[in-house]
Formats: structure tokens, sequence, C-alpha cells
């Protein structure tokens, strides 16, 4: 009996790491990348975040939104539309898509509940969904990587008496999920419209009373998580295919705000981090034991333990309630 | 003029407390019911009865779970579908195991433990609300259909994964299986229906029901009043995961014969958390009345092209479907955020007034 117990706290509790540390380069392997599908994580859960933090509505329809995008980008392109040009008119879309969801629906629901709003987004979801079907067809497409500039190939990097393969394109990921960060900081701090969104995030109804406009700033904020999904669209699609298939990805977004807290956007980036290498060294070593198959739940059940403990996330505001 | 409960007086506490205190309702329900009991098996096609009826049924039993949950005791839940999935496996191991006892008696046993899983995974409602909430019942969602996958155990360790329904009779009569006519599937489903909203109606407006009710309204006031959360949030997960239980297996076991995991995916959490959207939260009529459009609806739509002359593929006219659906809901939650429920009340209203709509009731 003993036995048994100390055999099942080894390949536990030991013989994952032993394996990790046994092979080193294998190990660097696995964490470069769950550190680049961390990135698309979080790269996914920013738009939910700066839509969560100027208007306090969960956007469900984020995920369909990064299907939407790469998919007409595509299909421009497709249509016989140089790279550039379509990126462009992709970009119009989605600020289009801002206006019409803003006029059509955030308006018409101003002030209420989180549930209705969160429902209100689903059924976006199966509009956006329907219409991208319908429109483009629900076969995969393969994403214009190369017509768009974005490097292709890998190189390898000899350590540990092995090498480890870094692949161009997630280089560029990480790149440029960094610079959107970064610009996106920029742009909260430092412009008059960013300044405008955090005097909305933080209450509604004092920067009404400063002459903010509710609208125009819930578009704006709209059409900042369109282009994040583009981005995001772009990305996910060079390292797979673009397809309605992303969308289940997408909802491991929502582990990752749990882990960072839905109104902060270092902790979309952690959290986002945490699950994606979280994920990838649980079901590389841990993941036998189990019968494979463990990222489909990994991050949720992850969330889940981690909200036992922080319900308000790693960043987010701590939660009063009064009665 | 027909509608109006003038000149019925109540003239006991029994009286007063009845379920339906408004003879005219009395009689409507019992109108549905002879309906639903005698002429729809009289004279519905086995098309209708296969295909529309017993599916509405199903999804009208899950979806009084969910409605139980979410528009009951507040608390959002999107891992409908794996909770089905719960009583669907269970009755499968349960048959198997006891060949011989009635498999009626394993649905409804079934959906015990569908309760128990929910108990479990609602464990953590005791700390997050809301929104969050919603993630952990994703977690569930996830996990179960892994285990579902994963775990041979649950489908007898057979190489297509999936779990066939064997013919189970009472008497000679086929139940189950292949053998098993569209209207004693029916008539079966119909009755489990009927006996477990009656229950649900009858445990909502009694001292759990309130309780829950109160804790969706306000769960911190509710628990200075007396209430414990533990045991309404706990209660109201397994009161809901016991109905979602029972409608997973009645779902395989009396529609679709035979059933893989895919039958029990997130698109189905989301397609019962519509029907409960649209019927109406916290209102078991609406379940019933959301359940039927969205079930039908789709079907309509399919017919429609083909009535009209125009070739349609059956993909498009899904999406279609899809486009429709989703513009309903935000329609619905613009304006009548309480669904179809609302709307009937509404009429209800407007017809006791009616001719003199101006007259104070």
């Amino acid at each position: 009996m003993l036995a048994i117990v100390i055999e099942w706290l080894n390949t536990l509790f030991v013989a994952p790491f032993v394996d990790m540390f046994s092979l080193p380069d294998f190990l660097l392997q696995v964490l470069w990348e769950g550190f680049v599908s961390g990135v698309l994580y979080a790269l996914i859960a920013l738009g939910f975040v700066l839509i969560f933090k100027a208007s306090g509505v969960f956007n469900f329809a984020q995920g369909i939104m990064v299907v939407f995008a790469a998919l007409v980008l595509v299909s421009l392109h497709a249509m016989g539309m140089p790279a550039w040009v379509a990126l462009a008119l992709t970009v119009g879309v989605m600020g289009i898509f801002a206006l019409v969801v803003e006029r059509v629906v955030l308006r018409k629901l101003v002030n209420q509940p989180d549930a209705i709003l969160l429902m209100a987004t689903i059924g976006l979801t199966l509009v956006v969904k329907g219409a991208g079907q319908l429109f483009f067809g629900g076969e995969p497409k393969s994403m214009i990587t190369e017509e768009l500039g974005l490097p292709t190939g890998s190189s390898d990097w000899e350590v540990f008496d092995g090498i480890v393969i870094f692949q161009h394109i997630d280089i560029a990921a990480a790149v440029i999920a960094i610079l959107m960060v970064a610009s996106l900081g920029v742009f909260f701090s430092k412009t008059r419209i960013g300044r405008a969104l955090r005097a909305v995030a933080d209450d509604h109804q004092a920067a009404l009373s400063v002459g903010i406009s509710l609208n125009q700033i819930w578009a704006i904020v709209w059409f900042a998580a369109g282009i994040v999904a583009l981005v995001t669209g772009i990305m996910w699609g060079a390292r797979s295919d673009v397809s309605f298939a992303l969308e289940i990805i997408a909802l491991k977004a929502l582990a990752v705000l749990i882990l960072g807290g839905f109104t902060s956007i270092p902790g979309a980036i952690v959290g986002g981090l945490l699950v994606g290498i979280g994920e990838k060294l649980f079901e590389v070593y841990w993941g036998p034991i189990f019968g494979g198959g463990v990222e489909a739940w990994f991050a949720y059940v992850l969330a889940l333990v981690f909200l036992l403990f922080r319900p308000q996330g790693l960043f987010g505001e701590r939660i009063i309630e009064r009665v | 003029m027909i509608y109006r409960e003038a000149g019925q007086y109540k003239t006991s506490y029994a009286s007063d407390q009845a379920l339906l205190p408004i003879r005219q309702d009395r009689i409507g329900l019992l109108l549905i019911l002879v309906i639903a009991f005698v002429i729809v098996p009289i004279f519905g096609s086995s098309f209708f009865l296969g295909s529309i009826m017993i599916p509405f049924l199903v999804f009208a039993l899950a979806a009084i779970g969910l409605n139980i949950l979410t528009g009951y005791a507040g608390q959002l839940s999107l891992g409908t579908g794996a909770f089905m999935g719960v009583g669907a496996y269970a009755c499968y191991k349960l048959t198997s195991y006891f060949p011989d006892v009635n498999i009626i008696v394993h649905v409804l046993v079934s959906g015990l433990f569908a309760a128990l899983i929910g108990v479990i995974f609602g464990l953590p409602s005791l700390r997050i609300k809301g929104l969050y909430l919603a993630i952990t019942t994703l977690a569930a969602q996830f996990f179960l259909e892994w285990c579902f996958i994963r775990i041979a155990w649950l489908y007898n360790n057979n190489d297509s994964g999936a779990i066939e329904v064997p013919r189970r009779y009472i008497g000679d009569l086929a139940l189950t299986g292949p053998t098993a006519t569209p209207v004693t599937r029916y008539l079966v489903i119909l009755s489990l229906v009927a006996i477990m909203t009656l229950v649900a109606a009858n445990v909502l407006r009694g001292r759990i029901g309130r309780s829950w009710m109160m804790i969706r309204d306000m769960d911190i006031a509710a628990e200075l009043m007396g209430i414990r959360p533990l045991r309404a949030k706990l209660s109201a997960f397994a009161f809901s995961s016991y109905y979602c239980g029972v409608a997973g297996a009645l779902m395989v076991f009396f529609w679709l014969g035979s059933a893989e995991v895919e039958a029990f995916d997130i698109n189905h959490s989301f397609l019962i958390l519509f029907m409960v959207i649209i019927g109406g939260m916290g209102s078991l009529a609406g379940c019933f009345m959301g359940a039927a459009f969205l079930w039908i609806l789709p079907i309509v739509i399919r017919f429609v092209p083909s009535v009209l002359g125009i070739d349609m593929l059956a993909a498009t006219t899904e999406h279609i479907s899809n486009i429709i659906i989703g513009a309903l809901i935000i329609f619905f939650l613009i304006v009548e955020p309480h669904g179809f429920a609302r709307l009937w009340q509404i009429g209800k209203e407007k017809l006791r007034t009616w001719p003199f709509p101006y007259a104070s009731s």
C-alpha cells in the first residue's frame, strides 16, 4: 500500500521534474512554445480588457472578432488585392463593425446588468459567426503570411548539447505583441483620447459631466479591440489556419482574464503567459499520466483553483460589496 | 372578457395558495395537457413526433434545469451540456450494470449523479459570483467533455467511443432502442417532463425556491436575513443539474438512440442558455416557449427556401438561422429582456382589461 502511494507521489511530483532537467534543451523548447501561445492568449485577453475597462461589457465576441478579421483579410487578398491594401481595408471594416456595434447594441443597452450585456455579446457572436460563414465559407484558409512581409522559416540555437528551434513567425509575434502593448500604453497615458478612455473606465458619470462623449469612446474602444483582434488573427492564422475552430481557443482567454483580473492590461499579459507556459508544461510532462489531451481543460481548472484563493485576479481591483 | 378572474372568490387557504388560482389558467393548462397527451400522439406523424416534439420536450426540460440555476438562483452557467452528458453516461452505465431494472428508473436515478457532479462544480460559487462563475462552469464543461473522451469505462470500452442505446422493454412494449415507436418515446418523455415541471413549480414557490430568489436578488442581504448561501446555492446547483442530467439521459435514450461526446459540447450549453434567455429568465412557461422557438425556428428556416422554390445549400440555411437567432437574442435583450414569458404576461394583462383598456384594474 505504502509502496503504491510512494510510486504515485513519485510519478506526480518527482518524475516530471526529473524528465525536465534530464533534457534541458527540450524543456527550453517547451517553454518557448508555451511562451508564444501565451503571448497569443494575452493578445486575445487584451481585447477583452480594453472593452471591459471602458464600457464594463464582458465582450464574449472577441474570439469571433479575431476569426472574422482574419477571414476578411484573407478573402480580400484572395479577391486580388495587394496585401497592404487588404490590410488597410480590413482595418476599415473593423472600424465600421465597431460603429455598428456601438450604434445598434451598446447604445440601447446602457445601464443594463452585466449578465444582460454578456448575453448580448453572445448573440453578437452568433451573428458574426453566421455572417462570416455565409460570406467566406466554413472551410479553413491559410493566412497570407509572406505577402504581409512577415518572416517565415526558423533558426536553431545550440544549447545544452541539443538544439532549440525558433520559428521566425513566433519571434515576430512576440515582438509585435510587445510593440502593441507598448503603443497601447503610450496611447492610454499620453493622448487626449486615451486619457478620456481612462476617465470613462474610472467613472462613467463623472466622465460624462466633464464633457466626454460615452458613445464616441465606446466606438473607439471597440475599434481598438478590433485592431487587436486583427493582429491576433494574423498571428494565430500564421501559426495554424484561419478557421472557426479558433473561437474555442479564444474561450481560453476567459481563463487568462480570471488569472490577470478583468481590468488590468499587465494582468492580461502575465495571465496569458502563465496559462500558455503552464498548459504546455502540464501537457508535456503531466499529460501522459492523465492520458493526454489535458490542454483542453488545464487553463480553466487553473483559473478555478486560483479564483478560490484570489477572486479578483492577480492585478484586479479589490472587490468590495455593500448592501 | 374571457380572461378575467372577477367573481372567482377564494373561500379557503388551500384555494388561495393553489398553483393556478385563476380558473381560466386551469382550463387552459388542462386543454394543453389534453392536446399533448391525446391529440398529438393520435394525429402527429412520426416525423412530427420524433423530430419536433421529442427534442422540444428534452430541451424544455434542460432549459428548466438551467433556468432554475440562472433564472431563479442567479448563478450563470455555461456547463449545461456537460451536466446533460453526466446524466446520459450515468444512465448508460446503470443500464449496462442492471439491465433488468426499468429504464425509466435508471433515467431518474442518473439525474442524481449529475446532481452530485453539479454540487462539486457548484462549490466555487460560494466564493465567486457573476461572470467569474461562468468561467468555473466552463471548467466543468471542458473537464467533463475530456472525461467523456478519455475514460473508456464510461462507454464500456467500445471502439467507437459512442454510447449505443440498448433495447429495453416494459412488458412487451419497446421503450428504447431501434424498435421503440416515436409515440411510445414521446409519451414517456411527455409524462416525465410534465411531472418534473409540476415538481419544479412547487419547489420554486416553496421555501427552497424563495431562498434561491433571495440569493439571486441580493445575496448579502439574503444572508443577513438568515438564508444560508451554502445551502441555497448548492441546492440550486443540485436541483438544476438533476434536471439537466435527466434531460441528457432522455435525450440519448429516447431521442438520439446513440451519442458521442459532440452531443454534449459547448454549443449545446449555449443553445440551452439562449432558450432560457429568449423564453424568459425566471419563468417555467418561458422555458417551453424558448425551447419551442429555438428548436422549431431552424427547421422552419430550412423549409422556407424549398417552399419558395429557391435552391439553397443546407450549410447556408444553417448560417442564416445562426444570424437570425443571434439578432433575435440581441433584439430581445434590448426590447424585452424578460423574453417570451413577459410578452405572455403583458398579453394576459391586456386580456384582463379588454375591451376597456383604460379601466384601472
